[in-house]
């Protein structure tokens, strides 16, 4: 039955719907990944994709299963050794997961290009695995035209690459790590200010005076302060000390005057600080309200771009100046009644402040809410097109050159990659693939880099340890270093198709020597 | 474009393949192939400017990874499925895994050895079976068990042990193992008696992965403070103050369910039947209905019950593949082993940390010296046995302590064993001096926390 259909794939996904709900989830299930070679990275990453669910993948392929490929892949796919690779993934994979529906296209992307450039546009993300650069500049360009986002990986030896590249990429639920509360203490609205009047500390009995949210105390306190400060707020950590001792000796004390043990007091004062932050908008959202695509509405935008000009607009009437309040607030000593009614000022205000937003928006979407509860932490990340960071013109000097200062810096892989991908443009393989190329290839390749650092004007020093080590791997994939790459493209790919968390800007280097990591924008 | 046949058609092509290969021994695929290790051989058999000063390349490696080393895997859950495929994709054959647990739907999402008509088979036995089925010549031996119902001759026996545990208490006494099985010779540590020790962990998208040298670099219990202790909510919250709808999920299951047993007298809550999770679900309904607290849903009593942490394929992968990465350096000294421990993190971007952990001065696990417990003699017994467990250098469960007073042994406190814990409870209002203990008396102290008993010795302070 459908319900019992439903109660299972809830069952099979729950500890990832805990991550990013059920509407990540759905976003998941309406995908369509295509994935370009089912080398080793290649179905590592698929199934990292295909086991949480993702609606359909396409595999293209032109290869056949090699007797290298059966060693390093999935398991089993031995049993296909000289058959096309493309359709023995896609059968092993789908075993993986029946929700899944799998394709295959027994084809090289280049022919494809040449045959049927639009194939590539149906899809909502494109991962491309172990390809010259040739083809992934050819395919880059198509898929910027066409908006689709393209993630290329690489496992090279011991070294892992990945690059994103996307145009415009919108983040509503990034889920920042450590984000700070959204209280409006320094500028408090009128339902909370109303609530605050209800509470007379002074004439309560002991058990409510303990149990007083401590946001009331600090901003009863407050509204002293302010009164006998012209308004100001408490601003160094003089002022702010002077308030802390304020709230300290409103603690009731016994008959012998020993202070009681007040534990929402304590707590008071020790969030006096990030209590007394000033409310207001991040710059990264100043810019995204500045933009053209925010100023330019037209009916192509996309929900996204209509939401966050609606709260702009909501941000200069209904806001005066400040964002939609999120409606949070963190758990504190207080009794139920106390919290729960503080929490219901906040809430409230919060849906007050959507339904202005929505009154915004032209027509009804149902994010709205969502946009509203996370409108400082919106997000939009622009990756620089792979036609940029290859040319001359715009090729990202300053970056490269900087990380470069430490010759060992995660830099010289990069480096290192784009120069060996130079020399199977010149010799139509990797250097060093058998063992008695591995000398005579060193100085080819050396001559490789020189010819890169010159053509972009790089004065960096690679060393040639690093040549010789590049020559060494014999352009080998080992299954250790493509099933690391393979988690981290999936979930770079699993962000790009659910816009929750925020996806790598724009290259990444996995050191599988060191166990180290680095993220350049180049 | 080729559109798949009923998928149904192909995975049953898939399962016969499978089938024939077991019962031909074969069917045509002998246990090698052209090209099957080219992409490890690199690595073995070429010298090259990063490897670790003690590697020599050889063809010989590669046979040492197929014939000899003797790899064990705790855990065949998120990290292990992932950790057995590395190892057998790394040229490993000889691989045991231990796990107590069996299969569950929930696993379905990332434990990619095994399919729906698996669940309730035991873990172990079934990633066994598909390795073993569908990689020539490895060989998986399984074990369904808890990692302390094996004993020294069963771990001496490896080369190294890689760790997929979800318990931190699993993974202290997998420490204690090890250490256990060093040998000293008049104070130097043997190092043919050490059996390096890789840890993966992973919670939603963090995650990180350690690599330990028994006796030699830093332990779990050296670190301990990076696990610090569940925070559990306040009683009188739970009782008679609740704000979180977790507050409401948390008095159902310590209050009400004593209470009521409402599946039959010594019947515990048991988070994995549906049943009793919606008799919790339903009751704290009501109970935040009563204080007006909403966000009361079957999957957060389901996570607030049996605790659960969110888990996802990606992360697992990311980390498995680390630690494997570090089994096969070791293994073969092609390169210098992380060192020693690297942090993940894949909310913001892909961030890792990688830095050298070090060796606790006093550490109560891999140091030889006891360690110092400073007392006034008229504390209490209770008061040894609290600093046991909240230390967040010790974290022990319920610790059992005995002593030498006047040259006999004596059990001061035992609480796993319901006839002297009834007996030794009254020590635990006595005070140090009544019970007959002396400054610098040595208190032997056993936890599940370690398989062997941590040496500590009473320092009175006055």
């Amino acid at each position: 039955t459908m319900a019992a259909a439903k109660a299972s794939k809830e069952q099979k996904y729950d500890r990832q719907l805990r991550l990013w709900g059920d509407h990540g989830q759905e976003a998941l299930e309406n995908a369509h990944v295509c994935l370009i070679n089912a080398t080793a990275t290649g179905t590592e990453i698929l199934k990292n994709l295909v086991l949480p669910g993702i609606g359909a993948f396409t595999i293209v392929d032109g290869h056949t299963v090699s007797g290298e490929d059966a060693g390093n892949n999935y398991p089993f796919i031995v049993m296909f050794i000289l058959q096309n690779r493309a359709q023995a993934a896609t059968e092993l994979l789908q075993e993986l997961n029946s929700d899944v529906s799998g394709n295959f296209v027994e084809e090289t992307p280049d022919k494809l290009l040449d045959n049927d450039p639009e194939f590539f546009h149906r899809f909502t993300i494109v991962v491309g695995v172990q390809l010259p650069e040739s083809t992934c500049l050819r395919l880059g360009s198509v898929l910027w035209n066409a908006s689709v986002p393209f993630l290329i990986c690489k496992t090279y030896g011991l070294i892992g690459y990945m690059r994103l590249v996307a145009q415009e990429h919108t983040v509503i639920e990034s889920h920042p790590d450590n984000a700070l509360e959204d209280l409006r203490l320094d500028q408090p609205f009128e339902e909370f200010k109303n609530h605050t009047n209800s509470y007379d500390l002074d004439s309560m009995d002991k058990k409510d005076h303990s149990h007083t949210p401590w946001i009331i105390i600090v901003a009863k306190y407050l509204e002293n302060w302010l009164s006998e400060h012209s308004g100001q707020l408490p601003k160094n950590y003089k002022e702010k000390e002077a308030f802390r001792q304020m709230i300290r000796e409103g603690i009731r004390k016994n008959d012998s005057g020993v202070p009681e043990d007040e534990e929402n007091f304590e707590e008071a004062i020790k969030n006096v600080n990030t209590a007394l932050n000033l409310t207001k908008i991040p710059s990264s959202i100043e810019n995204l309200f500045n933009s053209e695509q925010c100023n330019g509405i037209t009916a192509q935008s996309s929900p996204f771009w209509v939401m966050l000009r609606a709260v702009k607009e909501f941000v200069h009437d209904e806001g005066r100046g400040s964002l939609p309040v999120r409606g949070t607030i963190p758990d504190m000593i207080a009794d139920s009644q106390k919290f729960i009614n503080l929490q219901n000022v906040y809430r409230e205000k919060a849906m007050q402040d959507a339904a202005a937003v929505s009154k915004h928006v032209e027509c009804l979407l149902r994010s709205v809410g969502k946009v509203c509860k996370n409108a400082s932490f919106l997000r939009v990340v622009r990756c620089r097109s792979l036609a940029e960071e290859y040319s001359v013109d715009s090729v990202n000097k300053d970056e490269i050159a900087s990380y470069m200062d430490n010759p060992d810096s995660e830099m010289v892989f990069y480096l290192m990659l784009r120069a060996v991908d130079r020399f199977y443009q010149q010799h139509s393989r990797y250097p060093g693939v058998y063992n008695y190329q591995v000398e005579e290839d060193i100085n080819k390749l050396k001559v490789c880099v020189n010819s890169l650092l010159q053509e972009y004007s790089l004065s960096v020093n690679i060393k040639d340890d690093y040549i010789h080590e590049f020559c060494r791997y014999g352009a080998a994939e080992p299954h250790t270093v493509s099933a690391f790459l393979g988690g981290s493209a999936a979930q770079e790919a699993i962000k790009i198709i659910s816009h929750q968390f925020v996806p790598f800007n724009n290259t990444f280097i996995y050191n599988a020597m060191s166990q180290t990591s680095a993220t350049f924008q180049l | 474009m080729a559109e798949m046949d009923e998928p149904e058609k192909k995975r049953t092509k898939v399962v016969e393949l499978t089938e024939n290969m077991v019962v031909d021994g074969g069917s045509g695929v002998s246990c090698e192939w052209g090209g099957r290790w080219n992409h490890i051989k690199t690595f073995l058999e070429r010298p090259g400017p990063f490897t670790h000063p003690d590697f020599e390349p050889s063809t010989e490696s590669l046979q040492f990874l197929l014939e000899t080393c003797k790899i064990l895997v705790i855990g065949a859950g998120g990290l292990g499925c992932e950790l057995l495929k590395d190892l057998a994709l790394s040229g490993f054959r000889n691989i045991s895994v231990v796990d107590m647990d069996t299969i569950d739907v929930s696993n379905l999402n990332r434990q990619f050895l095994f399919r729906p008509k698996d669940v309730g088979r035991p873990k172990a036995e079934v990633a066994a079976d598909f390795i073993n089925s569908r990689v020539p010549g490895c060989c998986v031996v399984p074990h369904f068990k808890k990692i302390q119902d094996l004993d020294e001759t069963f771990y001496r026996q490896f080369h190294i042990i890689v760790c997929g545990l979800d318990s931190i208490v699993a993974r202290r006494w997998m420490n204690g193992m090890l250490l256990s099985l060093l040998v000293y010779e008049d104070g130097v540590l043997d190092p043919g008696s050490i059996i390096p020790l890789i840890d993966g962990g992973t919670e939603g998208f963090k995650g990180n992965a350690r690599v330990i040298l028994p006796g030699m670099t830093a332990c779990i219990d050296c670190t301990l403070e990076l696990y610090p202790p569940q925070i559990n909510f306040p009683m009188c919250t739970i009782a008679s103050m609740p704000r979180l709808p977790e507050h409401c999920i948390e008095y159902v299951r310590i209050l009400q369910w004593p209470k009521e047993l409402p599946f039959g007298d010594g019947v515990a809550l048991d988070g994995d039947d549906p049943e009793h999770i919606q008799w919790v679900f339903q009751r704290s309904l009501e109970r935040a209905a009563e204080f007006s607290i909403t966000g009361v849903t079957y999957r957060l009593t389901q996570g607030v019950v049996k605790r659960i942490i969110p888990a996802v394929a990606s992360t697992n992968a990311v980390i498995a593949a680390a630690c494997a990465t570090e089994v096969f350096k070791l293994a073969t000294s092609a390169y210098v082993p992380l060192s020693n421990y690297m942090v993940f993190n894949d909310v913001d971007g892909l961030y890792t940390y990688t830095f050298e952990a070090e060796r606790k001065e006093n550490c109560s696990a891999c140091r030889q010296v006891p360690q110092d417990l400073h007392f006034h003699p008229s504390s209490k017994l209770q008061e040894v046995l609290d600093f046991l467990t909240e230390s967040a250098s010790l974290q022990m469960k319920s610790p059992a302590i005995t002593a030498t007073v006047e040259g006999k042994n004596k059990t001061l406190y035992l609480q796993s064993v319901a006839s002297i814990e009834q007996r030794t409870r009254a020590n635990l209002s006595k005070t140090l001096k009544e019970l007959g203990l002396t400054d610098g008396q040595e208190l032997a102290v056993a936890d599940v926390t370690t398989p062997q008993t941590v040496m500590f010795r009473l320092c009175f302070t006055s």
